[in-house]
């Protein structure tokens, strides 16, 4: 193999006292798609942020670009070293056309004046030779997610990069956008190009990677040449244990399955959600799987009543219910967490206090208003107890805690409802593997105390291992269902299969 | 295997438990700072100006006086923490002070009804501020535009309301509120009606913002409205609540002023108080994002509005500096509160 185009030699991040990253030695190579894998947390944006210019790494390591020392600095500096990002949320200004975002820092410009011209046929080369199918003029808002992908890249080549790095490019896309970029990739790679796909998707790293590096608390705990690349292998080396240890079920739903506790009927929302139905019953957990896009959240929200229906009606325990706002609902018994703690979830300059008690202040207050203070601080401490909430004081602003200890108050939250509904949308999502475990057993003594519980998670694992049935969902609408028996646990293919509609995935 | 991931797991606990200790020290020296923001800062102008003014600062006439002027500010400024802390702004405090005091004179001049000017005054300020939290909750409009809007079409309603001239009556009952004194210690110490009123303010703002439920859910709102919809706070009714507490306060400020100067015109009357009261807020340390401050720093702010009001008159200050002055004084607010936000949890 030739020399490598990427080195990066003991390179570490810290953060106050918390190392982000120990040490990391990354060597990629022209014409290569390295895969980079790793937990939430592990280090992978932090290693990103690097290379793109917008953390400066602690003294002591070195990174090499063509066998040259360089120092990132700034965002511009990544640039200029030969780096582009792709991030998950793309950077494009949607009121700018696709030249203009192109040139977008760098335009040109004749005596002052923006040359729109020169930059249009500066870019249709480019545009050319990644088949796009949309002109240099074209307002970047009328374009597909797919497309403002392709203009992403045009960018990136256009600044003549070496070394592309891509943040979970295909999470907005659909199957068939998803195809056309794998085979752009494949173009790049054979044009020279040096690609870091990060991506949590096995069958895309399958697909594509030609060497897959495993980050793992900041620590890059292995990387596999193509042969070696097995799903096994890679989750040993991302979670640190056998997974069959790492999540917990032990609540057994079939010796005592209890009566339906929420029963969902034809609920729609006249767009994303075209008319579901589903029960859950005292004690089951029960998955909600399905591609991003498919629904699921929004049909959440239906439940709830955060958005408004259109059709279809809610039962609990037998009885139909109304519930128009996520007040109600609570009021009612049924509780969401949120997938966005921080947007939707947390008030991150209050106290832990505040955000465990917030849901039941109104039940506890003293003459109707007036703060229980007493009851609020005990609830704060026995919740800390209960879950393993980690901080110095309840006082303290959440904020300022990691993420599985900010969703464990946001759950404490919840818990304080007593709720016979709990509705837990991805509960994991951006948790340390440790936490991630915590979270399982509550989820699991929860079903054992017969709350009925629906997980939402696009982590097929998770449900998989948590679940004693999944629903999947496809296109807003329900595609199938499948009960964990005592012989075959569901597989992780025949969700997909359900999720994307292809009647089997293809182990390509 | 397995019997070595508890150690691991709490060797990795330890390191960031520490952390997270010291992250929380430091993030309540930040709270206490926050709080205290502005208190030196008033010390040292009292300080200051009364060395500048030859010792005429601390006079107990003077800090009457002092007390007496940041009265009515300070009861505005109440309120308007109240919106900014679930991040609004109410633009309209001056113009609904000044339909008070105009609803006020009239009514107090009817023989029968007298007596209810007082109430009158403060109904008339709900009636406006319950009328703009209707609009912000119900239709989402911008806060910012509301009482933008209400600033001018409240101004012109008090204006037409004493069909544009001056309301007089020499006569106002309860005038003691107005130029009266509470007398603490006979002949030694005594404290104007107006800043027992504005105290009074503060108290039970601090009981409803930090002892009730409603207090927390206003924080709440402020901090993140879309998550204070999820968790089942009735975002509405604390918006109408706020902009209703906030005209209800400019109404009882409009009493205030009239109950001083047994008069009122609609077209002068509280012209700009907004602003002053937005200062104190800023001042005292509420973030303009809304979820961060409390009504002790916007008495502190108040306060320091007053006392350089005073110090620089004392000082013999032009009357055009004095403007120079006060308007560095609020964009110097701004900029700590945005130095303040940096340090916070929100990123």
């Amino acid at each position: 193999m030739s020399d490598p185009i990427l080195e990066m030699r003991r390179v570490s991040k810290s953060f106050f006292s918390i190392k982000a990253l120990r040490n990391v030695d990354l060597t990629v190579y022209a014409s290569e798609i390295h895969a980079l894998m790793g937990e939430n947390g592990a280090g992978k944006s932090t290693l990103m942020k690097i290379l793109s210019g917008a953390y400066r790494p602690d003294p002591g390591g070195e990174i090499r670009i063509e066998g040259r020392a360089v120092r990132i600095d700034g965002p511009l500096g990544g640039r200029a070293a030969g780096i582009s990002i792709i991030y998950q949320e793309l950077s494009l200004a949607p009121n700018l056309s696709v030249a203009e975002n192109i040139y977008l820092g760098r335009e040109i410009s004749h005596s002052g004046m923006l040359a729109r011209g020169a930059m249009r046929s500066g870019v249709g080369p480019i545009l050319e030779r990644l088949g796009a199918d949309f002109a240099p003029s074209s307002l970047v808002a009328h374009l597909s997610m797919g497309q403002r992908q392709l203009v992403e890249i045009a960018r990136a080549l256009h600044a003549r990069s070496k070394i592309l790095i891509m943040d979970e490019p295909t999470t907005a896309l659909s199957a068939g956008e998803s195809e056309r970029l794998f085979a752009l990739i494949r173009q790049l790679r054979a044009e020279g190009l040096a690609i870091i796909y990060i991506s949590h998707r096995m069958d895309e790293v399958y697909a594509l990677g030609d060497r897959v590096t495993v980050l793992r608390d900041g620590t890059l705990v292995g990387s596999l040449d193509k042969p070696q690349i097995r799903a096994d292998t890679i989750v040993r080396l991302m979670v640190g244990r056998e997974v069959s240890s790492f999540y917990k079920k032990d609540h057994d739903p079939r010796a005592r399955l209890g009566p339906p506790v929420l029963a969902v009927v034809d609920i729609a929302d006249g767009q994303r959600v075209k008319g579901c139905s589903l029960t859950v019953h005292a004690g089951e957990v029960v998955g909600l799987a399905g591609l991003i896009g498919a629904g699921r959240t929004e049909l959440a929200h239906l439940i709830i009543g955060a958005s408004p229906k259109t059709s279809g009606h809610v039962e609990l325990e037998g009885r139909a219910v109304t519930v128009r706002t996520p007040g109600e609902a609570l009021d009612a018994g049924i509780a969401y967490l949120t997938e966005d703690r921080k947007a939707l979830g947390l008030f991150l300059d209050m106290s832990c206090l505040d955000n465990i008690n917030l849901a039941v202040l109104g039940r506890d207050a003293k003459l109707g208003c007036i703060l229980d203070r007493d009851k609020a601080r005990d609830r704060a401490n026995n919740a800390f107890a209960a879950l393993g909430i980690r901080a110095p004081d309840v006082g303290v602003p959440v904020g300022g805690l990691s993420g599985g200890n900010q969703q464990k108050v946001l759950l404490s939250r919840l818990l304080a409802t007593t709720p016979k509904v709990l509705i837990l949308d991805e509960p994991t999502r951006g948790v340390d593997v440790g936490a991630k475990s915590e979270i399982y057993t509550i989820i699991d003594n929860l079903a054992k105390s017969g709350t009925a519980i629906l997980v939402i998670s696009s982590d097929l694992p998770e449900i998989i291992g948590i679940c004693d049935r999944v629903i999947v969902m496809r296109a807003g609408r329900i595609a199938g269902e499948m009960r964990r028996t005592a012989t075959s646990p569901f597989s992780q293919e025949d969700v997909m299969a359900l999720a994307t509609g292809t009647e089997q995935l293809d182990a390509s | 295997m397995p019997h070595d991931n508890p150690s691991t797991a709490e060797a990795a606990s330890a390191a960031p438990g520490f952390a997270v200790a010291q992250e929380a020290k430091r993030q309540r020296a930040r709270l206490i700072i926050r709080a205290a923001g502005m208190l030196p800062v008033l010390l040292l102008l009292c300080v200051g100006f009364h060395f500048l003014s030859d010792g005429r600062f601390f006079s107990g006439q003077n800090l009457g006086i002092v007390l007496q002027q940041a009265a009515v500010n300070t009861v505005l400024a109440a309120g308007m923490t109240f919106v900014i802390l679930t991040g609004g702004i109410d633009l309209s405090v001056g113009s609904i002070l000044a339909a008070a005091a105009m609803a006020g004179l009239i009514v107090s001049k009817f023989p029968d009804l007298g007596l209810l000017w007082l109430p009158a005054a403060v109904l008339t300020g709900l009636v406006f501020g319950v009328i703009n939290g209707a609009l912000i909750a119900l239709l989402r409009l911008p806060p910012f535009i509301v009482t933008l809007g209400s600033l001018t079409a409240v101004r012109g309603l008090a204006r037409l309301l004493g069909a544009d001239t001056t309301v007089f009556n020499s006569s106002i009952p309860y005038a003691v509120i107005g130029n009266g004194s509470l007398t603490l210690l006979p002949g030694v110490a005594s404290i104007p009606w107006l800043s027992v009123i504005a105290l009074l303010v503060i108290l039970v703002s601090w009981l409803v913002l930090r002892r009730t439920v409603l207090g927390v859910h206003i924080y709440a709102v402020g901090g993140n409205e879309s998550a204070a919809r999820l968790a089942g706070i009735k975002v509405w009714a604390v918006l109408i609540f706020v902009y209703g507490v906030s005209g209800l306060l400019a109404g009882l400020g409009g009493a205030m002023q009239a109950a001083r100067l047994y008069a009122a015109n609609g077209l002068q009357l509280g012209q700009s108080y907004e602003l002053d009261a937005i200062t104190a807020v800023i001042l005292g340390g509420t973030s303009f994002v809304g979820g961060i401050g409390s009504i002790w720093g916007t008495l502190v702010g108040a306060l320091i509005i007053a006392v350089l009001s005073n110090g620089l008159i004392l000082t013999g200050v032009s009357d055009v500096w004095q403007y120079v002055i006060k308007g560095l004084v609020i964009i110097g607010a701004v900029a700590l509160d945005r130095y303040r936000l940096q340090g916070s949890a929100r990123t």
